[in-house]
């Protein structure tokens, strides 16, 4: 298990760290992302999207709970979910959710700490504190040995 | 979406074209008869609140085991107090998408098998284009083109309407809808579900400025971006919190619910109104509508009144009671949908991110 941790300053920092995470992730990935409200969890998948390039517009899926974007010229598609307003797992696979995470495609989930159980041990975990207003502590905790300090630009 | 288009006949008959409308993309459950596009005979809302209320916010799984129980008994309720019989119903209309997949496929399934059963046309609607539709329920005059603010707990859209289905998206948001916004601030504080009426209610006689919020601008974009206010609202709230830790004070004392509920609103609603000014400049409509569960905002309803005062054109604002979800409006929008002859088929799915311009 690495555990892996920086300082962002700004939501565009954090944007653009998850641009660089992007390129070391492969299909079949799943990132689980918890923070308190207005941590940046949306914003890190914006960054994520922009680099894998994929259709669609990120936005909190707070409201679906899932947005779905295919694949664009990267080949990867990504499955942007929000755990929410989920009770708990029973609805996590009561709604079939379980089977986007075996898809062929990038999985990041807002709030994963409600599902936990459900996600794979491989599971990449990001935990967003809040310092101070922008301030933020980024930490990952990833049993994968991908080189996670090529993300610090 | 697969559908066909096969131009009606022009009917040439004296009594209406009536539209059953059925509506379950969220927390409502909700059917209804409307008279050619404009009049309601019948509009019965079951709502969900009280079973959410205790989660803050509408539990997806709850939300679908709740349509399936009220969905026959809504849609028996609207066609006895229409006074018609089923065999008087022209076409089904159905809220296809966006929303939560669970709860749209109950009132999908529900239409396609009273649709199959009483051998009339399927007609799928956008939840959005119900929303605008919900105008034309108000005003039996609007016509489009004309623009629409469609705001609500999962939506905050700027809509050009060029014509009963042709719509061009104009904004829309890049993160949190503008009710999202007042949800999660309402649960920060601890002030409940649903949120929007609960911050409305708050902010009564509170002051509007009592902190600094950003006004987040896109460049090149009318788009909006609500992440950004919820964030610094949150970190006032916290900084408040501190505060009175340190002083031994509540949080309250620091920082009252009243003052910060009139800023969030005031916040939001000046960005609504300013993006909406801006949108009427580049398109020159001459008609603005207001939609979505956001726009029963008194506030923000004051706030658009001025503008389109200032500037010269009509308003028209939807009543209070069809600004949230409702069926009347989804037959509404089905009605200028049958009228073109675009229906579906019975393979018809539910589409939790159907956007308004893919229509």
């Amino acid at each position: 298990m690495q555990t892996f941790s920086f300082i962002s300053k700004t939501a565009e920092e954090t944007a653009a760290w998850a641009s660089r995470l992007a390129d070391l992730l492969q299909a079949g990935d799943v990132l689980a992302l918890d923070g308190d409200l207005g941590a940046g969890k949306t914003t890190l998948v914006s960054g994520l999207a922009r680099r894998l390039g994929v259709k669609g517009q990120v936005a909190s899926p707070t409201f679906t709970l899932l947005r779905d974007h295919e694949a664009g010229e990267r080949g990867t598609a990504l499955y942007h979910f929000d755990a929410y307003r989920l009770s708990g797992v029973d609805e996590w696979y009561e709604s079939g959710f379980d089977e986007y995470i075996t898809a062929d495609g990038i999985t990041a989930i807002e709030w994963a700490q409600v599902i936990r159980e459900a996600l794979p041990p491989e599971t990449i975990s990001i935990t967003l504190e809040r310092l101070g207003a922008n301030e933020r502590r980024i930490t990952v905790n990833w049993s994968d040995a991908r080189p996670l300090h090529t993300t610090i630009s | 979406m697969r559908m066909t288009n096969c131009k009606n006949i022009a009917v040439d008959r004296a009594e209406p074209i009536y539209i059953l409308g059925i509506e379950t993309s969220c927390d409502e459950t909700s059917a209804a008869i409307v008279a050619d596009g404009r009049r309601i005979v019948s509009n019965v809302i079951a709502s969900q609140i009280d079973l959410h209320q205790s989660y803050g916010g509408v539990v997806p799984e709850l939300a679908s085991r709740q349509h399936v129980k009220t969905i026959l008994p809504v849609i028996e309720e609207a066609v006895s107090l229409s006074g018609l019989t089923l065999a008087a119903i022209d076409g089904i209309a159905v809220t296809a998408g966006p929303g939560l997949i669970g709860a749209l496929l109950v009132g999908v399934s529900a239409a396609k098998a009273l649709a199959f059963a009483i051998e009339r046309p399927l007609i799928a609607v956008n939840h959005l284009a119900g929303h605008i539709a919900a105008n034309y329920l108000c005003d039996s005059e609007l016509e489009p083109p004309f623009l629409a603010l469609v705001v609500s707990g999962a939506h905050a859209h700027i809509v050009y309407v060029q014509d009963y289905s042709d719509y061009s998206l104009i904004a829309r948001t890049q993160d949190d809808a503008a009710g999202e916004v007042f949800d999660k601030l309402a649960r920060a504080v601890g002030l409940g579900y649903p949120g929007g009426p609960i911050i409305e209610q708050k902010a009564q006689g509170g002051n509007c400025k009592a902190f600094p919020l950003p006004h987040p601008l896109i460049k090149d974009s009318l788009d909006f971006s609500f992440s950004g206010v919820k964030t610094a609202a949150l970190n006032v709230l916290n900084q408040a919190e501190q505060l009175a830790k340190k002083n031994g004070q509540s949080r309250r004392e620091i920082l009252s619910d009243k003052d910060f509920a009139a800023t969030v609103q005031e916040t939001i609603v000046e960005i609504l109104t300013a993006h909406l000014s801006q949108a009427q400049k580049i398109t020159n409509a001459r008609t603005i509508t207001l939609a979505g569960g956001v726009s029963a905002n008194l506030r923000l309803r004051e706030a658009v009144t001025e503008m389109a005062d200032q500037i010269g054109v009509k308003l028209i604002v939807p009543d209070i009671k069809l600004c949230t979800d409702n069926a009347a409006m989804i037959a509404a929008a089905g009605y200028f949908l049958w009228r073109d002859g675009i229906y579906s088929d019975l393979s018809l799915n539910a589409t939790a991110l159907w956007e308004l311009s893919e229509i």
